[in-house]
């Protein structure tokens, strides 16, 4: 890069430097388009009921957690943050426990249906997965898993699991099959090769694809909304109740559903390329 | 443990998962929406395709897509471009534009109702500069036109980092020596990026327009948050049909035609933007 920077003629300079200024008004003014709406969310968040309601608005927080109490206290929210929660986690628990030992699999291994599993996995992706929910729902009630945290689980784990076998796939091919290999002549078995050696390089990377699992459990709509009734994640509460809530209480939900998003992509950012860039390709 | 049979077990409990969970359902779904207590019957489809709402359903569906869709490209190219671009500060940039992706899209609906509500900050910023007198009603059911505006804008906000983050990863693919060449033959940026980049990134392109495709047929919850039933659209329509309406043989029927939606396009851009084998990077 640094070979073509010599621009012989003055012009050329001033147009590259143009070009930078261009570039970083352009990087600018994108950042304001993604922050200011979760900004103006958060303002609404940290004002009082009476304040969200009022007009004109404020465009700063006057950090009244009036909203934010109201929403904690609200009948059934503090159920619906920890159903949220459980399911994410199982959620977590089940993508991972299935997808990991697939992901190594596909990663050290040839085998005859290799290819097949692959394009399994694959066409998950081109099918709206949140529309399995309509079927399960009449399977779960049969099983007596409706309304179960652990049904919804379930069926966010079909969401979840590709982007694990992927992420995972592309992790373990990420590292050097000599190194376990030299701990096997060393006398490690299979296992002990895997625990010693291979999984505490993996570990970073298989956390970040448990975040990833949990934020999309955290986050899933429709699937949540079908399959839950007592049991309701926040997102299905807040779906349901969106009609006759008043505003405070759907801006401090919102606020609820964003802020730990935030946090988990941030947690995640490292591998935001191993798990949607490459995994895709 | 014998290496033959090792890979299979690894393999079997993501196997038997997606089995149970993803192509079980999938035959139950279509064979609910071809059936009707036991017996076989196009009824489901007819019902669906009777009913008054149906056609502003798919218009109103396939017309988000047609609009959303080019210009999340255009704004994904954009956001890509800076990105791989900028020297400082392109980590910290990488991770605002990454940020709606964590971010639910019923989330994304309160977000953007927090700008557009008749009390939001659009009115207080309009009313602030003397534009309008009193605050307008955006979203109401007389106002289809803004409503179906701001579920376009909250649909780009939101969805656009999903194709923003596989087009980096593409171009972090393109040798930089292409570029290097074609500007000491007098290759402008505009001439390089159309002649350069936008042919080599076609892969990245197809992934990301399809999986975006998809996606926008699925668009629900922003729905749900800033139109109510004012923009009726073929998720929530399902959704209606399961719950309002108690029908789940034409909610699967519903079910179906998105499917074979999201499949029918699939194929389409596979087709269109189809690589050939020698051609990729």
């Amino acid at each position: 890069m640094s070979a073509v920077a010599e621009a012989p003629i003055a012009t050329a300079a001033d147009a590259r430097r143009a070009g930078g200024w261009l570039l970083v008004a352009t990087a600018i003014l994108l950042s304001v388009w993604v922050l200011l709406p979760i900004y103006l969310l958060i303002v609404n968040a940290l004002s009082s009921p009476e304040q969200v309601t009022a007009f004109p608005k404020r465009f700063f927080p006057s950090f009244d957690v009036g909203s934010l109490s109201f929403f904690i206290n609200f009948a059934g929210v503090a159920r619906a943050l920890w159903n949220s929660v459980l399911v994410a986690t199982l959620t977590m628990i089940l993508s991972i426990g299935f997808g990991a030992p697939a992901g190594y699999a596909l990663s050290r291994f040839d085998f005859p249906g290799k290819g097949t599993f692959r394009f399994m996995v694959l066409m998950t992706r081109a099918f709206p997965l949140p529309l399995l929910a309509l079927p399960l729902a009449v399977m779960f009630i049969r099983t007596g898993l409706d309304d179960t945290a652990i049904g919804l689980a379930l069926v966010h784990t079909t969401l979840a699991l590709p982007f694990a076998v992927l992420i995972t796939f592309s992790l373990f091919s990420g590292i050097p099959v000599e190194l376990e290999e030299a701990a096997w002549t060393l006398g490690c078995t299979r296992l002990q090769a895997f625990r010693k050696v291979i999984l505490p390089l993996a570990l970073p990377g298989i956390a970040a694809s448990a975040v990833f699992a949990f934020t999309i459990s955290w986050n899933e709509v429709f699937a949540a909304a079908v399959l839950t009734i007592e049991n309701r994640t926040l997102t299905a509460f807040l779906l349901q109740s969106l009609g006759e809530s008043p505003l405070y209480l759907k801006f401090a939900g919102g606020a609820a559903l964003v802020v730990p998003a935030l946090i988990f992509i941030f947690a995640v950012r490292k591998y935001l390329f191993a798990m949607w860039g490459i995994a895709n390709r | 443990m014998h290496g033959k049979a090792l890979p299979y077990l690894l393999l079997m409990p993501a196997t038997l998962f997606l089995c149970v969970f993803f192509l079980y359902p999938f035959a139950l779904v279509a064979f609910e929406a071809v059936t009707r207590d036991g017996a076989f019957t196009l009824d489901n489809f007819r019902t669906m395709a009777g009913s008054w709402k149906f056609p502003v359903t798919v218009r109103n569906t396939l017309l988000l897509a047609a609009i959303v869709v080019p210009i999340q490209l255009a704004v994904a190219l954009l956001m890509a471009s800076v990105v791989s671009r900028l020297e400082t500060g392109r980590s910290a940039a990488l991770y605002i534009f990454a940020i709606p992706l964590g971010i639910s899209d019923l989330a994304a609906g309160l977000i953007w109702l927090a700008i557009f509500d008749q009390s939001g900050f659009l009115n207080t910023l309009l009313s602030g500069l003397g534009i309008v007198d009193r605050p307008i009603m955006f979203l109401g059911y007389q106002s289809k036109l803004t409503i179906f505006i701001a579920v376009a804008l909250a649909e780009i906000w939101r969805a656009t980092a999903i194709m923003m983050v596989i087009l980096v990863a593409g171009m972090g693919l393109i040798p930089k020596e292409y570029y290097e060449a074609a500007e000491v033959f007098g290759a402008g940026p505009w001439k390089r990026f159309v002649r350069i980049t936008l042919p080599l990134l076609r892969p990245s392109l197809q992934t990301a327009i399809i999986l975006r495709v998809i996606l926008a047929f699925e668009v629900f919850a922003v729905v749900a948050a800033l139109g109510g039933t004012n923009l009726p659209v073929l998720m929530g329509e399902t959704y209606n049909w399961q719950f309002t309406l108690q029908d789940r043989n034409v909610a699967a029927a519903s079910a179906l035609l998105i499917l074979a939606i999201s499949i029918g396009f699939t194929l389409f851009f596979l087709r269109v933007l189809r690589v050939p084998k020698e051609a990729r990077i």
